[in-house]
């Protein structure tokens, strides 16, 4: 007899060669366990290269799903149950599991050659290394094959079912209903009925198996979480950066221009608003880094919602192009979703490594605003503020995403489109008997006219000459180039009055502020609510505007004993507050290419904690 | 681009600011020539727009009334694609010269022109680095002792109409700063295509390069050392249109018209509508003292403008399915969350 057994939180991961559709039965599993209600929260993790040798360790791509019956910040630390169609898949990921996990291995695949090819000289199924795991050998491509025999298809597409055999058996594992992916699988296969036929077919044989082969003696509930009500959907940040722009366009009236190349992990925000055409959406596939950020700044001088998106590398090449546009103060958001640097780095892996890029990589004074979302649904939100201060107050913006956010999904609460936030923008006019002065500033925000091309009597000549104050003409004169610097680093400071107070979540005050910013958001959060919920003062604050500040940030930081503050970086938004506040504020710095771990970010804490007021702290 | 017809002047092209070139610069009259030929075409100043990079031509925009953009060195082609795209009713030029255009924004130049955006690019070429004071550039010739050269350049010349016909222009000409008449025709033939129109300006730079073209520029022998393109004609030049081109495949030689032994139908007869760039390159090939060196347009051809086709597609999904922001918001599976109790 099968047991039922209720859980508050799994966390699964699908592992196998790149060519296994493993992210696609992933996806699969996180839509499912979205759809009956639970939080959910994943990441993708897949090899830079398209296809390394198949069953090679460095060709295994997984796909991470946690999901629980309440609130979830991270797609987990350590997965509870990992699904190896390999044994490289096995060998890539053994070390991440905790003792006492369980371990589905597609048995038919671990025979000498691809042993051999994952480096195993004894088979790990037969030499005990396992032991301690929960291990259970499923012939899946054998019964796979079985299932699919009278199909009619080709060998090679027969094996491409099995992704969905495993999916079957997970979602028997896991009470989930198999008819959101049948339904999904009549969709996307529509016209190779026979395809989609098949894939149906493995799909209940795994669930079949597992509810006949008494091999499992329990099976386990998670119950639905007590989300927001709402309409929910997943979304990753790339997707939500697009619906954000794709917002803004729509609720200014302006057209959006997305000049990009493709970069991972960045490419996906240029494939969503390709699609987007019947809203006017115009995106062009440059021929480099700075032609893509060249045309948006064109795009924006021709009145155009100007949006530019890249990776830390791409965003090196942009520079020179943005400080253009800081001289010239057009409105334009320049998307970076950073990756593991230096250089090409570690394309698919994760790092918070270019805030001081962002804050600094350009020639002389140059000052933009940079903000970092801290979930993936959060994109939405602050692609939508970096285009919002980019118009009030003619500035480029630099939102800084990165790869975890961008791959990463979570369930996004769907706004109404009527329900957004309204955001006016007027181009300038002629006045007759004015003479039109560019650089004249707006008295509250310092923002300089937005004179558009086919205005008559606006006709002015931008450059990336100094300006004369005012006039906009060029000037060599040393006491104006003095003023203009003041005039633009004044301005960008100014937004810290139109961005919304930092919160604290926890007490006010207090023994130990976990700060952070980006993507580290959910492994603090979960972090910090462990603490408190254990009865330490422990409060997190998670900075969504870089720079400037909000207002009263000197303020928090001032009223707690420690300031913690962990980053996937050596310390760069440490160094900036350490500068601006004169506080010391501690940093924990790994850059693994990984987010940072619950547990990981907990234990630190709690040393931390014991410690203070001791400032000895790693 | 609108074509409401505005009566207008050199003048009301002329801007506030002082023109600062070198005194008896090329620039000069090319500048002169663009606030000449503007106003012919008919479009109202405010939807003009002048993008240049950066370099002694790049100032250009300064000194003209409409809107402008003196942007980053050779990454002017970029701004003005983007311009164009969003906002195809704007006429867009790009100014930039042999540095500017060649050298740090070539491969701006040759994706822009391959793509057909509507933009009306003009290089100034002098053959060196003017602004930067006198070295060498990509159009300076082998073995030329400059600043940068003093024992002689060693990079061999790019050829900048051959660049233009890789890249397949849809447009390509050539002029010259002291033939002004030659120069206006050519702009204004540039202005009317519809598609990148490229013109080289060969442009007497006086300081670091002065007499560059003189060769076969200058006025005293400038009819025989040049051959004046015109679709549909031989090429025919010399101060007693005496003499022609005649062709071999694609071996062109100088022959002249009075030999006895010469028949009229071996003459190179000029045909800039040519889809196959091949003799258009032939004729950038010719080159002086061998050949006379060819001045007009070398190839106008029409073939869809990018711009367009952008606007096109657009025009396209609106017809197949309206814009719905909620309905793209709920794309894929979406669930209800309800309050309990």
């Amino acid at each position: 007899m099968v047991e039922r057994k209720e859980l508050s939180r799994v966390t699964i991961r699908f592992s196998g060669d790149s060519g296994d559709g493993m992210q696609l039965a992933g996806t699969h599993f996180t839509n499912t366990s979205a759809l009956i209600g639970n939080d959910v929260s994943s990441l993708p993790a897949f090899p830079a290269e398209i296809r390394a040798p198949a069953g090679s360790v460095p060709g295994v791509s997984s796909f991470q799903i946690s999901f629980a019956n309440e609130d979830i910040f991270t797609p987990g630390d350590q997965p509870d149950v990992l699904v190896a169609m390999n044994p490289a898949a096995l060998a890539a990921n053994l070390q991440d599991l905790p003792r006492g996990a369980t371990i589905i291995v597609n048995s038919d695949e671990f025979h000498a050659a691809s042993l051999k090819k994952a480096s195993y000289a004894v088979s790990p199924l037969e030499d005990g290394s396992l032991a301690g795991f929960r291990v259970f050998e499923v012939p899946i491509t054998s019964m796979n094959e079985r299932t699919l025999a009278e199909t009619g298809l080709t060998s090679q597409e027969v094996v491409r079912c099995k992704n969905f055999f495993a999916l079957g058996l997970m979602y028997w594992l896991f009470n989930r209903p198999t008819e959101p992916t049948l339904r999904l699988i009549a969709e996307k296969f529509g016209r190779r009925q026979d395809l989609a036929n098949a894939n149906q077919l493995a799909l209940k044989a795994g669930h079949a198996f597992g509810e006949t082969a008494e091999m499992f003696s329990e099976h386990y509930v998670v119950r639905p979480a007590n989300l927001e009500p709402g309409t929910y959907r997943n979304i990753t940040g790339n997707s939500a950066i697009a619906l954000g722009c794709l917002a803004v366009s729509q609720i200014t009236g302006l057209p959006l221009f997305y000049g990009s190349y493709p970069i991972t992990p960045a490419s996906e925000i240029l494939h969503e608003l390709s699609r987007f055409k019947q809203f006017g959406v115009k995106t062009f596939q440059a021929e480099d880094e700075i032609a893509a950020i060249g045309s948006t700044i064109g795009a924006a001088f021709g009145g155009a919602l100007g949006l530019t998106g890249t990776s830390g590398p791409g965003f090196a090449l942009k520079g020179e192009a943005l400080g253009m546009a800081v001289m010239t103060e057009l409105p334009l958001v320049v998307v970076n979703v950073q990756r593991a640097g230096p250089s090409t780095g570690m394309p698919t892996r994760t790092e918070q490594a270019d805030l001081l890029q962002a804050m600094f990589g350009r020639n002389g004074e140059s000052p933009v605003a940079v903000v970092a979302p801290a979930t993936p649904a959060d994109c939405f939100n602050m692609a939508v503020e970096a285009f919002r201060i980019a118009l009030r107050h003619m500035t480029p913006v630099v939102l800084l995403s990165d790869g975890y956010l961008a791959n990463g999904s979570e369930p996004w609460r769907i706004p109404n489109a009527a329900d957004l936030p309204r955001i006016d923008v007027q181009h300038a006019e002629a006045r007759p008997g004015e003479v039109f002065r560019p650089y004249a500033r707006d008295p509250e925000s310092l923002a300089r006219p937005w004179a558009v091309p086919g205005t008559p009597g606006l006709e002015h000549r931008l450059g990336t000459l100094e300006k004369e104050d005012g006039s906009g003409k060029v000037s060599y004169d040393g006491e104006n180039h003095h003023r203009m610097v003041l005039l633009r680093a004044e301005k960008i400071a100014r937004i810290a009055q139109d961005v919304p107070p930092q919160e604290v979540w926890g007490a006010e005050e207090g023994r130990v502020l976990v700060l952070g910013w980006g993507s580290t958001f959910g492994a603090l959060r979960s972090a910090v609510q462990r603490h408190r919920r254990e009865g330490r003062s422990v409060s997190h604050a998670h900075l969504r505007y870089l720079n400037p500040f909000p207002a009263n940030l000197g303020q928090i930081l001032g009223r707690f004993e420690r300031v913690w503050l962990p980053e996937i970086n050596l310390g760069q938004l440490a160094l900036l507050l350490r500068a601006r506040f004169l506080v010391d504020v501690r940093g924990y710095n790994r850059v693994a290419g990984r987010p940072f771990g619950i547990n990981e970010i907990y234990e630190q804490i709690g040393q931390l904690y014991d410690a203070a007021p001791s400032p000895q702290v790693r | 681009m609108s074509t409401t017809a505005v009566k207008l002047t050199r003048k009301d092209m002329v801007s506030d600011q002082e023109v600062r070139w070198c005194p008896g610069c090329g620039d000069y009259a090319i500048l002169s020539q663009i606030q000449r030929a503007l106003p012919e075409l008919g479009i109202p100043r405010e939807n003009i727009v002048f993008v240049s990079g950066i370099g002694c031509s790049s100032r250009l925009p300064y000194y003209m009334s409409t809107y402008g953009f003196h942007s980053i060195h050779g990454r002017a082609p970029t701004l003005a694609s983007g311009l164009k795209m969003a906002r195809p009713d704007l006429h867009v030029w790009v100014i930039t010269g042999d540095g500017d255009g060649l050298s740090i924004g070539a491969n701006h130049l040759l994706h822009a022109m391959r793509r057909n955006v509507d933009l009306k690019i003009i290089l100034f070429n002098n053959q060196i680095y003017g602004l930067t004071k006198g070295q060498y550039s990509p159009t300076s010739e082998f073995g030329k002792k400059t600043k940068s050269s003093p024992y002689g350049n060693i990079d061999h010349p790019i050829r900048p109409l051959s660049v233009a016909l890789a890249a397949e222009a849809t447009f390509v000409a050539r002029t010259i700063d002291r033939d002004t008449k030659h120069m206006q025709q050519v702009l204004l033939r540039a202005a009317r295509h519809h598609g990148t129109a490229f013109v080289e300006v060969y442009q007497n730079c006086v300081i670091f390069n002065d007499g560059a073209f003189d060769e076969f520029a200058d006025k005293a022998w400038r009819t025989e050392r040049t051959v004046l393109l015109e679709h549909g004609q031989p090429l025919v030049f010399g101060a007693q249109r005496d003499k022609a081109i005649r062709a071999s495949g694609v071996r062109p030689e100088v022959v002249r018209l009075d030999d006895p032994a010469l028949r009229r139908e071996e003459l190179l007869v000029h045909d800039e509508q040519r889809e196959d760039p091949t003799l258009a390159m032939m004729l950038d090939r010719m080159t002086s003292p061998e050949f006379p060196v060819p001045l007009g347009v070398f190839r106008s051809v029409q073939r869809p403008v990018y711009d367009e086709l952008m606007e096109q597609q657009i025009r396209q999904a609106r017809l197949r399915q309206p814009p719905d922001l909620d309905a793209i918001f709920r794309e894929g599976d979406s669930w209800e969350i309800k309050r309990e109790g």
